[in-house]
């Protein structure tokens, strides 16, 4: 009884807030338009890249730069997310749910799913482009699957980390707080060429910048020979659980709000 | 300008400035998003140095230029935004009862860009300097990119401006960034245009007017001064802000109807 209760208030709040995505324009752009740019600019005009002395990535550019959009696309997919509880409490939308909710965490959930289905309207989108337009696959479906996981579970963090935001602030204004260190910690990795081509301050800090650690894994498993997949996939579970708790706090304090 | 159409425009700049520089929300992110791309982009990109025939032995200096660019398109929203919301409030149309001549508010209001603007390629060279890059084209080119980066924010802002007038809603000018970031991005930002291998991408960057403003400020930086660039960055920076203006100033005609 108590586990149908919680699964019929994540739906319920999974099916509108993705029933209002889908039928807005203004919200599916941004979460489309960002990778889509990010994938044309860097794989398209910084392919060059490819004849840097000490750049061996065997799928090619195309796909070194797929797996940062597919995780950018999954990180932000989480993060607009957070616009929408936010737009959700400043309009008391969310007093609603909070009143009717018998499982209040549940609340939680549904905007994690509906972060879910959202993303994968765009991964599915992005890979079909990037097929499209020839990039090549050295892994296997089994590396691919654990590729797409690895996205998934950031696609879960970044929500989290946004949700505990917007419950927190409850208002609009907090988008650049959830953006911004979303924003920074993706860039702060080795975006455009590998971590052992980084020089200086940046590497320093991606090396120590978990993303870094990710992205890397997500590229290896595209080129097919995986490396540190457990500890990548052992670093987003950490990061899914910490922000899960962080969101479930910000629960209480809109709760106690009223 | 006559004396009436100064004293004008002087109250209606110092309203757009200080509205302005008033709103943390405008003038921080307009600093910081750009200050950090570029320092990202420089360390993240510093091994695009060693590909042949690239122009610069730094980064820094090869990239400073578009973090003008980017300064440029916080200026069409902070300018769209502000007349969008002095429309909607009714600020307009009481305006609109005064003597107050069309020139007068578009000069006005794009007096907070071009303060914005000031104050952001100061910022923009003196943190590139502080950071190592060098300015080929010394104090005088130095000069040149400030000049050229106000002006490539005015060109800007009258695009905000123009939204803001058809539209009157902040939204739909915030809706122009999308747009413009799509435009910044398909230029030649990150690789000077011959070492771009993409023939689609090459071919976008070469017809998109934003790679001219970039390389123009970049041939200050990197090169030294190189006529041609500079004459192409002038010339479609003047050609954006006199389309922009005489566009918003046809739009401002119905907004401001007597009745």
């Amino acid at each position: 009884m108590r586990r149908s209760r919680f699964r019929s208030v994540a739906l319920a709040v999974a099916w509108r807030n993705l029933h209002t995505y889908f039928t807005t324009p203004a919200l599916v752009l941004p979460g489309l338009l960002f990778p889509l740019l990010f994938f044309a600019t860097f794989a398209g005009g910084l392919s060059r890249l490819r004849h840097v002395p000490g750049f061996d990535f065997p799928a090619g550019y195309t796909a070194f730069q797929f797996v940062f959009v597919l995780l950018q696309s999954a990180a932000f997919g989480g993060v607009f997310t957070g616009f929408a509880i936010a737009r959700d409490f400043e309009s008391r939308f969310a007093r609603r749910f909070l009143l009717a909710a018998p499982r209040r965490s549940a609340i939680v959930a549904g905007y994690s799913l509906a972060a879910l289905g959202r993303w994968s309207f765009i991964a599915l989108l992005i890979t079909a482009i990037a097929l499209a337009t020839g990039m090549r696959v050295g892994g296997s479906g089994v590396d691919l699957a654990s590729l797409y996981a690895l996205a998934l579970l950031v696609n879960v963090a970044g929500g989290l980390w946004a949700a505990g935001v917007a419950m927190r602030l409850r208002t609009v204004q907090a988008g650049p707080l959830m953006q911004v260190p979303v924003f920074v910690s993706l860039f702060l990795a080795p975006v455009y060429v590998p971590l052992d081509l980084l020089r200086g301050w940046i590497h320093a800090v991606a090396s120590v910048n978990p993303v870094s650690l990710i992205m890397e894994a997500g590229r290896s498993l595209i080129a097919g020979d995986p490396s540190g997949i457990g500890l990548a996939f052992g670093l987003g579970g950490a990061l899914a659980v910490g922000f899960a708790a962080w969101a479930l706090r910000g629960l209480r304090k809109a709760e106690s709000a009223g | 300008m006559s004396s009436g159409l100064a004293v004008q425009v002087g109250h209606l700049a110092r309203r757009s400035v200080v509205r302005t520089l008033r709103q943390p929300a405008s003038v921080v992110p307009s600093l910081f998003f750009p200050l950090m791309l570029l320092a990202v982009n420089s360390g993240g990109l510093a091994s695009a140095t060693r590909i042949r025939g690239f122009p610069s032995d730094s980064f820094l200096d090869f990239a400073l230029a578009f973090t003008f660019m980017q300064g440029a398109l916080f200026a069409t929203s902070n300018a769209g935004t502000d007349l969008a919301r002095d429309i909607q409030t009714g600020f307009l149309n009481r305006l609109a009862l005064t003597p107050l001549r069309g020139a007068a508010l578009l000069a006005g209001q794009l007096g907070g860009v071009i303060a914005l603007g000031l104050v952001q390629a100061v910022v923009y060279l003196a943190v590139g300097l502080i950071a190592g890059a060098r300015i080929e084209a010394g104090p005088a080119g130095a000069a040149v990119i400030v000049a050229l980066s106000v002006l490539i924010g005015l060109a800007f802002g009258s695009i905000g401006v123009v939204m803001a007038l058809r539209t009157g809603s902040g939204e739909a000018v915030q809706g122009l960034f999308p747009l413009l970031f799509a435009l910044l991005f398909l230029s030649s930002m990150n690789l000077p245009r011959n070492l771009i291998e993409i023939g689609w991408f090459r071919t976008a960057a070469t017809v998109n007017p934003v790679s001219y403003l970039i390389e123009a400020i970049r041939s200050l930086v990197v090169e030294g001064w190189n006529g041609q660039a500079l004459a192409l960055g002038f010339g479609i920076a003047l050609a954006i802000a006199a389309a922009g203006l005489l566009v918003a100033d046809r739009s401002l005609r119905g907004r401001l109807a007597r009745t």
